[in-house]
């Protein structure tokens, strides 16, 4: 049986410990002069992304869904916590209403629309950032799955879905503020957003989301259920003729990988401050799947790994040449494709070299040799 | 003997091309049967049709009697106890030997069950037992891809038995395997036969003589003749249009 934690999840966590410590320390102690606090921030929004591509690594390294529209999930978790920052505004807006946003206020609505009822709740909120990507994805699934829409065309309509959001998003009457989405938020649970300690705060809980994130998506996968979601990507036709509904399987990954995409966004909403319908922009989604292809598809960790250096690179590159990014970010993806077919992760454990890997194989076929003693016993 | 399997009067058309024409078949329970025709004789199109992949236009299926197997998916007709073996070996390929044995052992197949699923003992043996079988045993631990052809359709030929299907469906087991390999599938077919129900789609004749068994002949969709190998060689239709080419 495979460990929940091998080698790579293993130093993968152990790295991500030591930032956890270290970035919070090295600014609240030091007053933002050894880890200056736009980088706390910075940082907390690559772990959202680490933890975005580990969700569409779910679906598509390991059951072989390429979904195009992983960041319509991220975008409706980042809008769910959105909204409840909005309430707590309060009456602190420029129209200083204690009941509307400023933005319904600017529309001249006269009271809340119903589906914002309840965000003043923080609980409420942080169950809709699941509860809303899990209950479209299970809608845009059972529909998509049942009828065996597979490969390309799936693609194409998971690519439809975000566009098609990102243009309701737009709109005014939506009741989401439109072109300029939520933004000004003020604090979260009494904690003023603006402060070091809330950033660092919000730094921590995402480095466990991710951890959390990483846990579970490896717990799923290296169950038997996780056998069959690789025996769905491989032979999806001889799974069925062994008796397994596939459009179940499918349909409970893409509803938890959307779920893992919502609390992705959750996180990611209070720390840039802003959420807008850019986020749903079909780009954006398929800059995950280059994420998730350059770390090293279906390792997990490989694809967290993919999220964080593709947005160091575009950080640092965007300030360098602005302009080139894209064209960087698209010759990377080709020369990844053409090189690198199992990511830079598999790079990096090709060049570790054969002795930890003999090493490995050597135990496990130790371990099996323990149960089937105990079979035969 | 009561009737394990019967297709009764069935057609399927395709873009007006008639796969399946007026085709009526009865397995017997614990029977092996041997199906053998030309190429587009419609022997694929019929398994596909008893898998539930396929849904005949006019006729019936029937299962034990009772259970209409037009109504059912692929991933049903498995629960009912059909296991299926393909033509060109379909193995998991990125999986180890024993993981697929172990993903087609008789076990709860729904997404809650397989998810906390945890491996028996009772399990554990059986895989052994079953890589002993198919002579897979030093190989467990290699990726189902690093098999030979051969040795495929030999871990396919475990998968099926792992399932414990009430009725094997088997297409052209033998292709690929050296004569002493097509001799003992041939030998393990007929052990089979008896406890289970047995179809086997073959186009090898000294394997369909070795299996020993009732033959039926396809031609265009429709049965030709049934009887024993020495009957139907024997008979000048099929003669003119199989095995006489």
């Amino acid at each position: 049986m495979t460990t929940l934690i091998d080698r790579r999840m293993g130093i993968f966590l152990a790295g991500l410990f030591v930032l956890t410590v270290a970035i919070p320390v090295g600014n609240l102690a030091f007053e933002g002069k050894v880890v200056p606090s736009y980088i706390v921030s910075l940082l907390g929004k690559y772990l959202c992304y680490a933890l975005l591509a580990v969700a569409l690594d779910l679906v598509w390294g390991f059951c072989g869904i390429l979904s195009l529209g992983h960041g319509a999930f991220f975008a409706l978790g980042g809008y769910a916590m959105g909204m409840h920052l909005m309430r707590e505004i309060g009456d602190r807006g420029v129209y200083a209403n204690p009941n509307l946003p400023d933005f319904m206020v600017f529309l001249s609505w006269d009271e809340l629309p119903w589906f914002w009822m309840g965000f003043g709740n923080f609980w409420f909120a942080s169950l809709m950032v699941m509860l809303v990507p899990g209950a479209l994805a299970f809608l845009f699934g059972w529909f998509a799955f049942r009828s065996r829409v597979t490969g390309v065309y799936l693609s194409i309509i998971t690519q439809a879905m975000t566009y098609a959001l990102q243009l309701a998003f737009f709109r005014n009457e939506m009741g989401f503020g439109g072109n300029n989405g939520l933004t000004d938020f003020k604090d979260v649970l009494g904690f003023p957003l603006q402060s070091d300690s809330t950033r660092a705060g919000l730094f921590v809980l995402t480095a466990v989301a991710l951890a959390a994130g990483l846990l579970i998506a490896r717990a799923i996968t290296t169950s038997k259920l996780g056998m069959i979601l690789v025996c769905i990507r491989d032979a999806e036709s001889r799974t069925r003729f062994l008796g397994y509904r596939v459009e179940g399987f499918k349909l409970f990954i893409f509803v938890v990988s959307a779920m893992m995409a919502g609390v992705a966004g959750a996180l990611y909403t209070p720390q840039v401050g802003i959420i807008n319908p850019g986020e749903f922009s079909p780009a954006n989604s398929i800059e995950v799947v280059i994420w998730v292809a350059l770390g090293g598809r279906g390792t997990l960790v490989g694809a967290a790994l993919g999220a964080i250096l593709v947005a160091l690179a575009k950080t640092l590159f965007t300030g360098w040449f602005p302009e080139f990014w894209l064209f960087a970010l698209g010759g990377l993806f080709i020369l990844v494709t053409l090189f690198l077919p199992t990511g830079v992760l598999g790079l990096i454990e090709g060049v570790a070299g054969s002795r930890g890997r003999r090493a490995r194989r050597a135990s496990a076929a130790l371990e099996d040799g323990v149960t089937e003693e105990g079979a035969k016993a | 003997m009561t009737v394990q399997l019967l297709l009764d009067g069935v057609s399927r058309s395709f873009d007006g091309y008639k796969a399946i024409n007026d085709l009526s078949l009865a397995v017997d329970k614990g029977e092996l049967r041997a199906v053998i025709g030309p190429n587009g004789a419609g022997k694929t199109t019929m398994m596909d049709i008893i898998t539930g992949k396929t849904r005949p236009d006019t006729g019936g299926v029937w299962w034990n009697q009772t259970v209409d197997l037009t109504r059912i998916d692929e991933a049903g007709s498995a629960r009912l106890g059909i296991g299926r073996k393909f033509q060109k070996p379909t193995v998991f390929e990125t999986h180890s030997v024993q993981e697929n044995i172990a993903l087609s052992l008789k076990a709860g197949r729904s997404v809650f069950a397989t998810l906390f699923h945890r491996r028996t003992e009772a399990e554990a043996a059986r895989i052994t037992e079953l890589l002993r079988l198919v002579r897979l045993e030093g190989d467990r631990h290699r990726p189902a891809a690093d098999l030979s052809h051969g040795q495929k359709q030999w871990l396919e030929i475990g998968m099926l038995l792992a399932q414990d299907p009430e009725l094997l469906l088997v297409d052209e087991p033998a292709a690929g395997m050296t004569d002493a390999e097509t001799m003992r599938t041939a030998e393990l077919l007929r052990s089979l036969a008896g406890k289970h129900t047995v179809i086997v789609v073959e186009h090898d004749m000294e394997f369909v003589r070795a299996l020993d068994c009732r033959v039926t002949v396809l031609h265009q969709g429709h049965v030709l003749t049934e009887g024993s190998l020495d009957h139907v060689s024997a008979n000048p239709e099929v003669i003119e249009v199989y095995l006489g080419r």
